[in-house]
């Protein structure tokens, strides 16, 4: 496993001398009507980096994966991925707010494994894999298929190909997610308590094959999780949020034996009692 | 003549071809291009107030409610009798089109609302499954939330069209010769006989409309269990 220089948060102006960062955030701003839920908010992810966002319900982590995704509307700031302004697009020499079309070339770059898997009940196991490589990136049929049948049998669900999602258990949804993810070769992949929803037995399964997945790709990743022992063995750095704000982050080894905040203390313990 | 006659059976079933051959030539075909123009047009029109285009949703709108708040006879009066002497845009149609237009139009804003609630339906989940996967708009209506927003609402899709089946007798006010018109003007008019011909015509409603029925609410169980 290559081991990614550490970035810096907070010191974001200016290039960074091991190049582009692969995420920056910069003075990202996000409001729900008068709810403030990020502000002022600057980090960087590095290419190849695997981060984990920690903290309680409500902090924001889910939300900086949602704007990731363009899931909801940037309030202010700005948010570049490899290099692109994802929000804006230029105009001239100026930024100006980017229109659909160019939203969709830079989210491309970007894929989501979400909570409910989400995955399409009206298709096969092998068409929710297919259908957007054949739409979206305009490959055949037959090319789609055999890279398609290759992710699924990776994931280990080489036996259901023709099934429909809803004959298969929480654990093979979420499989079939991960595949349809990677079946657009994203470089940045967006997890958001992809095991939240799956009954105890079938976590462990799931979570293995993610770190299968982070130790054999260089797939830039954003982990939002309540499972911290994953967190620990995959990432590379881990990001405490409270109300909005980084804490504090560090290597995993650093935050979770000894962190530097009582908020962070706090919250491991708690997270930590409840299993 | 007397008001109470008994059952003719022979004039019954004398008369019944004739009564079978209008369903089938104009009952059963304004029904099914009514449906096709409602299901089609009716899908457009919830899509345009869903994606709220500009110009043509407000006028979708107003489509709509006209179109619910009046009676299908005066609908048909306007657009067989009143559209033709339009100055600059008029012109005939035979009393046919002017039926199924009508029928057409006036169900697909009954099948508007089901579409919208068909495509409520779809959980918000599965937009943002299309998002995260950069699908364009026009596959994730065609391949994703249609699909699965026209399936949840087939029962209800079902029951407007027996709906309009039941309905169209009102074709009778432009003259087109469907079923209930051939046995109360043309056979029942020439004979004096009502009742065979129109409880006939009654039966034959029910004959179709029943199982239509009947499979509709099957079709809604099973949906609904799955």
């Amino acid at each position: 496993m290559a081991t990614p220089e550490t970035t810096t948060a907070y010191e974001t102006t200016g290039a960074r001398a091991s190049g582009e960062p692969m995420i920056r955030f910069e003075e990202v701003l996000k409001k729900f009507g008068d709810l403030t839920v990020l502000e002022n908010l600057d980090f960087d992810v590095a290419p190849g980096e695997r981060v984990t966002l920690i903290g309680p319900s409500g902090s924001g982590k889910t939300t900086i994966l949602r704007l990731l995704m363009t899931l909801e509307t940037l309030t202010g700031g700005h948010i570049w991925v490899d290099g692109e302004p994802l929000w804006h697009m230029p105009k001239g020499d100026k930024l100006v707010p980017a229109n659909e079309k160019y939203l969709r070339q830079v989210r491309k770059k970007i894929g989501m494994v979400f909570q409910q898997f989400n995955l399409f009940p009206n298709m096969t196991v092998l068409e929710n894999v297919t259908e957007a490589p054949i739409r979206v990136l305009g490959k055949s049929r037959d090319e789609a298929n055999e890279k398609g049948k290759e992710l699924l049998e990776r994931v280990g669900l080489e036996a259901k190909y023709e099934a429909h999602p809803s004959q298969l258990s929480g654990g093979q949804q979420q499989r079939v997610a991960i595949a349809r993810a990677l079946a657009m070769e994203p470089r940045v992949l967006l997890l958001d308590e992809v095991t939240a929803a799956l009954d105890p037995e079938l976590v462990a399964g799931v979570l293995n094959l993610l770190r299968e997945i982070a130790e054999t790709t260089d797939i830039t990743m954003l982990i939002v999780t309540h499972e911290m022992h994953f967190a620990r063995d995959v990432s590379h750095k881990v990001m405490m949020f409270d109300h909005g704000q980084v804490v504090e982050h560090g290597p995993p080894d650093k935050i979770f034996t000894d962190p530097d905040h009582d908020r962070t203390k706090a919250f491991l313990h708690a997270v930590i009692e409840e299993r | 003549m007397t008001v109470f006659q008994t059952w003719d059976m022979d004039f019954a079933l004398e008369h019944l071809p004739e009564l079978l051959d209008a369903f089938v030539q104009f009952t059963l075909v304004a029904t099914v291009l009514g449906s096709i123009l409602a299901a089609v047009l009716g899908l457009l029109f919830a899509i345009i107030r869903r994606v709220r285009v500009p110009v043509l949703a407000p006028v979708v709108t107003v489509i709509v409610e006209f179109v619910r708040s009046t009676p299908i006879p005066i609908q048909l009066f306007f657009v067989f009798y009143g559209f033709p002497t339009i100055p600059g845009i008029g012109f005939n149609i035979s009393a046919m089109t002017a039926g199924v237009l009508v029928l057409g139009v006036h169900y697909a804003c009954y099948y508007a609302e089901v579409y919208r609630a068909g495509i409520e339906s779809v959980p918000k989940g599965q937009w943002e499954a299309c998002t995260a996967l950069s699908i364009a708009p026009r596959y994730q209506w065609q391949r994703v939330v249609l699909p699965q927003a026209i399936r949840n609402v087939l029962p209800s899709l079902g029951n407007y069209v027996i709906s309009m089946f039941k309905e169209t007798p009102f074709l009778y006010v432009i003259g087109v010769t469907e079923m209930v018109t051939v046995a109360v003007t043309q056979i029942g008019g020439d004979a004096f006989r009502y009742t065979e011909v129109v409880t006939l015509a009654g039966l034959i409603f029910l004959a179709a409309s029943y199982p239509a029925a009947v499979a509709m609410r099957k079709l809604e169980m099973r949906l609904g269990h799955a």
